[in-house]
């Protein structure tokens, strides 16, 4: 026995580290057919990363303090070595964590990924996908700019729409009657180590429930149906480690590719990264010309905006948004198709599908847009779309004529 | 109640009862630790003691102009109305939500058609009511991007919010009250005190 090999029956008497790497890579068994979507979990898993190494070196510099914030962020630009590559890292990061997001729920929605027995799996994403939008939220108002400082305004005035403890509910979150230092500051605890904790928590147990069950793939069949007698390894399964992860190096090459262009090139990537009106101090007194949240934000404010105050309240359209992500949790019970897999459904779904994707980068655009009557129409019908994609789905899943679906994996 | 369990007298009723009170005075305790953490987030007593008046200068003023004043973290607005600004306010009342200042958005020393102690001077907090942007000042009668009917006001960039030039909410916009009117007073003729009612009233 050589000594490495003595050295780890050392470890693994005491630790299950042979054991977790097998369970977890070498011997986790994903399907053989995986193609171009399954990139996007892993893509993802590397940009936390990314956000919470970039996260550590900006804290260093970093003033949480309205005196002090926006000060802070121009010297991390212009005076710390490195800086502004750090920087501009972590704000490509979070608007790119939301579009490698975006496309593994797309993933999810054509695969039938989020269907027993992956429905925690997808209720955990969800939470996650929630988790990142608060961070998202909370890290916007550290530069202390003009737009951080009116999105909270106009975030933290939703929680005043709730009936009766509305009001108190708002200086609660904010610790002052208006947003002030004391907002700054808890938002920077809440977003350095609340939410990071909460977000790493949700991954762990994502991928503890994914390797449980075994991953989806684009067939939507699963693999443990048919295992070798001898090895019970699935027939159409390939170990995670080598063959994955290689893929997943590749994926991660073009990402960078992307990122790195995006990162040297258009940082602000023309207001939509990082908008205009941030370049300017918070200023209390003064609302920007037009304000807009970030575009991966947008999908809900359009949705937001698009219903109209009933009973002098914008109440309505605060659980209007709200129920927009709350109706993503019931998502494996609404679907009651026989198959899986968008390859073996019927045209009804792919139909309801598409207008669903049509209806949010729609209520994505024009959330970005001053809001016109014309422009609010559009939102609405919209809303309705992405509503009834949801609602009407036990009903149109259950009449759609599927296909049948293969035994085996198709490759 | 007692039952054998591997040579030893066991009772469960009274285990199941001591779970359950162990459960419940740990369940207290961790809720009662929660209870400083919450009430830390509440404004500090700094933060509360932070809402000193403020006193202004309004003899600069001129007619048609607004000046815009901070107390307690917010834009408080002073416009000088002009003679013709007064006489447009009652033309408009049928374009409002609620012309006659019904809702407790004002002291009711102004509770009045103008919702001014002095009819020319326009005090108000100018935080829309809708969702806490600060609308712009847009006196100019008949704008051509506000609509050629609009009298003056003042209009909310985020969600197009309309105020006239007594701070009243028009129909048809997301905010659903007037703009608040501050408590004030004034000192003099050219001094105005913002936080605070006159005595008396």
């Amino acid at each position: 026995m050589s000594a490495l090999q003595k050295m780890m029956g050392w470890v693994d008497d005491r630790f299950p580290l042979t054991a977790t790497y097998k369970a977890h890579l070498s011997e986790y068994y994903a399907p053989k057919n995986f193609n171009f979507w399954y990139f996007f979990g892993s893509l993802a898993l590397l940009v936390l990363v990314l956000q919470i190494v970039t996260g550590i070196f900006l804290t260093m510099n970093y003033k949480p303090d309205a005196e002090l914030a926006f000060a802070s962020v121009e010297y991390i630009m212009r005076d710390v070595d490195w800086g502004w590559l750090i920087r501009y890292m972590h704000s490509t990061g979070a608007s790119m964590f939301f579009v490698v997001v975006y496309l593994h729920m797309f993933r999810g929605l054509m695969y039938g990924s989020y269907r027993k027995p992956r429905e925690l799996i997808w209720i955990f994403g969800v939470m996650i996908y929630l988790a990142l939008m608060a961070e998202a939220f909370l890290g916007y108002l550290l530069p202390w700019g003009q737009m951080s400082y009116w999105g909270a305004q106009v975030i933290v005035n939703l929680f005043a729409a709730v009936p009766f403890i509305g009001e108190d509910l708002s200086i609660w979150i904010r610790g002052d009657y208006v947003i002030g230092d004391a907002t700054l500051n808890r938002f920077f605890a809440f977003h350095v180590i609340a939410l990071p904790l909460v977000l790493l928590g949700l991954v762990v147990v994502h991928l503890v429930a994914l390797h449980e069950v075994g991953s989806n793939n684009p067939d939507g069949v699963e693999i443990k149906k048919h295992k070798d007698p001898v090895t019970h390894i699935p027939l159409d399964g390939i170990p995670f480690h080598p063959y994955y992860t290689v893929k997943d190096i590749v994926g991660v090459i073009v990402f960078l590719m992307v990122f790195s262009a995006i990162l040297f090139f258009a940082p602000e990537m023309g207001g939509y990264f990082l908008e205009a009106a941030n370049f300017v101090p918070a200023d209390p007194l003064k609302t920007p010309e037009h304000i807009a949240p970030l575009w991966y934000f947008t999908p809900f404010y359009a949705i937001l905006r698009a219903v109209p105050p009933l009973f002098g309240s914008q109440f309505p359209g605060v659980v209007a948004m709200g129920m927009s992500i709350v109706l993503m949790f019931f998502l494996p019970w609404l679907d009651r198709s026989k198959v899986k897999s968008i390859r073996y459904r019927g045209p009804i779904y792919k139909v309801a599908l598409a207008l669903f994707i049509i209806s949010f980068i729609g209520l994505g655009y024009l959330g970005l847009l001053p809001s016109t009557p014309v422009a609010t129409i559009f939102a609405q019908v919209f809303s309705v779309i992405y509503f009834l994609f949801f609602l009407l789905m036990p009903w149109y899943t259950s009449i759609d004529k599927t296909k049948p679906e293969p035994e085996r994996v198709t490759g | 109640m007692s039952q054998e369990v591997d040579g030893h007298k066991m009772n469960p009723s009274k285990r199941k009862f001591l779970i359950a009170a162990t459960s419940a005075v740990g369940g207290v305790a961790a809720a009662a630790v929660v209870i400083p953490m919450v009430l830390s987030m509440q404004p500090s007593q700094r933060a509360k003691a932070a809402g000193a008046p403020v006193e202004v200068d309004i003899s600069k003023v001129e007619p048609g102009m607004l000046l815009t004043v901070e107390w307690r973290g917010k834009p408080v607005w002073i416009v000088n109305r002009t003679k013709e600004m007064l006489a447009k306010l009652p033309t408009i009342d049928g374009m409002l939500t609620d012309p006659k200042s019904e809702q407790p958005q004002q002291p009711a020393y102004c509770t009045n058609s103008t919702r001014s102690i002095k009819p020319e001077y326009l005090v108000a907090v100018g935080i829309c009511t809708h969702l806490g942007c600060s609308p712009t000042f847009r006196p100019e009668v008949g704008a051509a991007d506000l609509g050629g009917d609009w009298p003056g006001g003042f209009f909310c960039p985020c969600h197009g919010s309309r105020f006239d030039l007594a701070a009243r909410v028009f129909k048809n916009v997301p905010a659903p009250t007037n703009l608040v009117i501050p408590p004030h007073q004034y000192l003099s003729d050219a001094k105005l005190l913002i936080g605070v009612d006159a005595k008396g009233a």
